[in-house]
């Protein structure tokens, strides 16, 4: 038996994943257990979770493998520092303390951390991988394809940004970068926080803007901002930003392009030109990836397509790479951001370093990416008794019953079951439920469930058997990374007084059958639900349907704004009552909002830093 | 001693020996740094470094 061991750790997002004979058996962030939301310390907890799940100690793992290379990343930052001296001095005195204390020791840092449950942990075993070639490996071993192309684009990993890479069978060698500062990332961060939304997490809150804006600035930035080639490649203009050597991400030669200043985080209002911007940096990002895709497809005859890195997570993006048909198919990483480079370092030492061979699974290597904390419902009952919670258990055909019944009713229901998934979406392991027929549904949810901008949207959960029926797309997206329209029928014919309605008022009108889930432009985030990645939810959707002739739910993730998805059975109790949830379903455990002891009830709001 | 050895190996395999007097000055500095410090976690707006 050979125990792979990946780690990601001290940027953003740590996290672990075991690998045991080449099999993917468990993986979790290290947020779900501190509730720090992109917890970026060593993973203690989810190294500890990874490991009990396949009922192994550290004594017992033959390698362990470090998502990225400190020393590169610090040849960067030295070579950045040069390159735009005198400016930097000040990022320069912060960074490097930093580094000098911490990071350039990160191996005597983890070795430390590793000795604590292993004395004699020997430091040969300690690997350490690519950035952006962890993100390749999480992204083409695992996808059901014998040969890919691979398109990793992130902010910034050691020095690339953006890498092509081909795999075939076990081997995965990249073979284009494109390097710091140059970044299709950045650039969308840059813009993120121009708008006044916190970067590395607000990313997905200007894709959720972008609808309601028109991409007016799409030619000024194409001017201006970014060199775009043919072939999708790219230089920015270093002279409208401040991320290589400043403490902010643009500076005011930007503010001055566009005509306003930086918003100012949650004290200025929203206006028509955020969603403008937003819009319009969307649509470059669009224009990027898709002239990308096509070169790419174009150039290497490869039908298949791999993706991973934060910008991978653009499921907007995704969905037109999928439209353009540049490619015959395309797998996208569930864990795409830097939690996933803990799974594709583990997947390299044992494809590349060890040289085994891979057998594709045509059916699903991240099963599900349901890979995170199991509870048995002995534990379920025993938890939530400690916590005091009032509750019923009941068998599982009359828990999909009642849970049914109660999203046909209208109401909101927390939905804990099986393992929790690995990666930023919650696919129906860690969810808030609702019916998506409801008008009212996505104010409702925003607002006194997940305390969040009333612009968001929602993300619909379909039975993969009925998909083609409710959207236009017509294939699986398990890992809600497609974006595609309401399907024409199901639509609702506008009005000319609502045709003419801008920005934040289009919320308001009903637009398809489905109005939860279907955002200003009739597009819908989708998750396909399969039977054999997970045959409770799909049995819930089934119970629903039977119901309501709707094969369709509500699914965002179990927390509140800037809160991490919750984890365990303690977590979703405290959820539930700090929320406007009304139903709690945890196993085959039911517990309704109004039969709880109101003393349990806490200010949940307050509790956690906006993001 | 191993982490010299690992920087030394590091810049012969990366063939950056240019940067060895940058590190060693920096090193001299940041000893003075890290010693009049008490905590060097920076609060930066993003972890590019």
């Amino acid at each position: 038996m050979t125990v792979i061991l990946g780690i990601s750790a001290f940027y953003h997002d740590s996290a672990a994943a075991l690998l045991v004979d080449g099999e993917i058996t468990a993986a979790a962030q290290e947020e779900r257990f501190t509730r720090k939301k992109h917890d970026s310390g060593y993973p203690a907890l989810a190294i500890d979770y990874v490991l009990s799940e396949a009922g192994l100690s550290l004594d017992q793992v033959d390698q362990i493998a470090f998502y990225d290379k400190p020393f590169l990343k610090f040849e960067r930052l030295l070579e950045t520092y040069v390159a735009f001296a005198p400016k930097g001095l000040k990022q320069f005195g912060m960074a490097m303390p930093v580094w000098l204390r911490e990071k350039l020791f990160l191996k005597d840092q983890l070795i430390k951390e590793l000795r604590k449950l292993d004395k004699q942990f020997d430091a040969e075993k300690l690997l350490f991988g690519e950035h952006h070639f962890s993100h390749a490996a999480s992204a083409f071993y695992p996808s059901p394809f014998e040969e890919a192309i691979v398109l990793t684009i992130d902010g910034v990993g050691e020095w690339a940004t953006t890498t092509v890479a081909v795999g075939k069978g076990n081997k995965l060698d990249i073979l284009k970068e494109i390097h710091f500062p140059h970044s299709l990332g950045l650039l969308y961060s840059a813009f993120t926080y121009y708008t006044g939304f916190r970067v590395n997490s607000g990313e997905y809150k200007v894709m959720g803007l972008a609808p309601y804006g028109e991409p007016k600035y799409k030619d000024l930035i194409l001017e201006k901002l970014i060199d775009l080639k043919e072939d999708g490649s790219f230089r920015l203009d270093q002279s409208y930003f401040n991320y290589a050597t400043g403490l902010t991400m643009t500076n005011r030669k930007f503010s001055d392009l566009f005509g306003e200043p930086v918003r100012k985080p949650e004290s200025f209002q929203l206006t028509q030109f955020h969603m403008d911007i937003a819009a319009s940096v969307q649509a470059v990002t669009e224009e990027v990836v898709l002239r990308m895709t096509k070169s790419l497809a174009k150039e290497y005859g490869i039908p298949n397509l791999c993706m991973a890195g934060g910008v991978s997570l653009n499921c907007v993006a995704n969905g037109k790479i999928l439209r353009s048909k540049s490619f015959k198919e395309i797998w996208v990483q569930p864990a795409a951001g830097d939690a996933g480079g803990a799974l594709g370092a583990a997947l390299s030492v044992w494809h590349k370093e060890l040289g085994k061979p891979r057998k594709v699974n045509s059916s699903d290597s991240m099963k599900g990416s349901y890979l995170g904390p199991l509870y048995s419902q002995q534990t379920i009952e025993e938890e939530l008794a400690s916590c005091g919670a009032r509750f019923s258990s009941v068998t599982e055909e009359e828990m999909l019953e009642q849970a049914a019944q109660a999203l046909a009713d209208g109401k909101a229901v927390g939905w804990f079951q099986g393992r929790m998934e690995f990666g930023p979406r919650a696919l129906g392991g860690r969810s808030i439920l609702g019916d998506p027929r409801s008008e009212t549904m996505q104010k409702t949810l925003n607002l006194k469930v997940k305390y969040r901008e009333s612009f968001r949207p929602f993300a619909p959960s379909v039975l993969r058997e009925d998909v083609a029926e409710w959207f236009e797309l017509d294939g699986d997206s398990p890992y809600m990374l497609l974006v595609d329209q309401v399907k024409q029928e199901r639509r609702r014919q506008m009005s000319k007084d609502e045709d003419q309605l801008f920005g934040i008022q289009k919320l308001n009108v009903k637009r398809s059958e489905i109005p939860a889930i279907t955002h200003v432009d009739y597009s819908a985030r989708i998750q396909t639900v399969h039977q054999h990645t997970n045959p409770i939810y799909h049995a819930l959707i089934n119970k629903f349907k039977e119901k309501t002739g709707c094969p369709v739910l509500v699914n965002t993730s179990f927390n509140v704004r800037g809160e991490p998805i919750v984890c365990s059975v303690k977590d979703a109790f405290r959820c539930f009552m700090g929320t406007d949830i009304e139903v709690l379903v945890v196993g085959c455990c039911i517990l309704n909002k109004k039969m709880q002891d109101s003393l349990l009830i806490e200010n949940y709001k307050e509790k956690y830093k906006l993001d | 001693m191993s982490f010299v050895k690992e920087l030394w190996k590091f810049i012969c395999v990366r063939k950056k020996f240019w940067l060895l007097p940058i590190i060693l000055m920096m090193a001299l500095f940041g000893a003075l740094i890290v010693l009049s410090q008490g905590s060097a976690i920076a609060p930066f707006i993003y972890t590019i470094f």
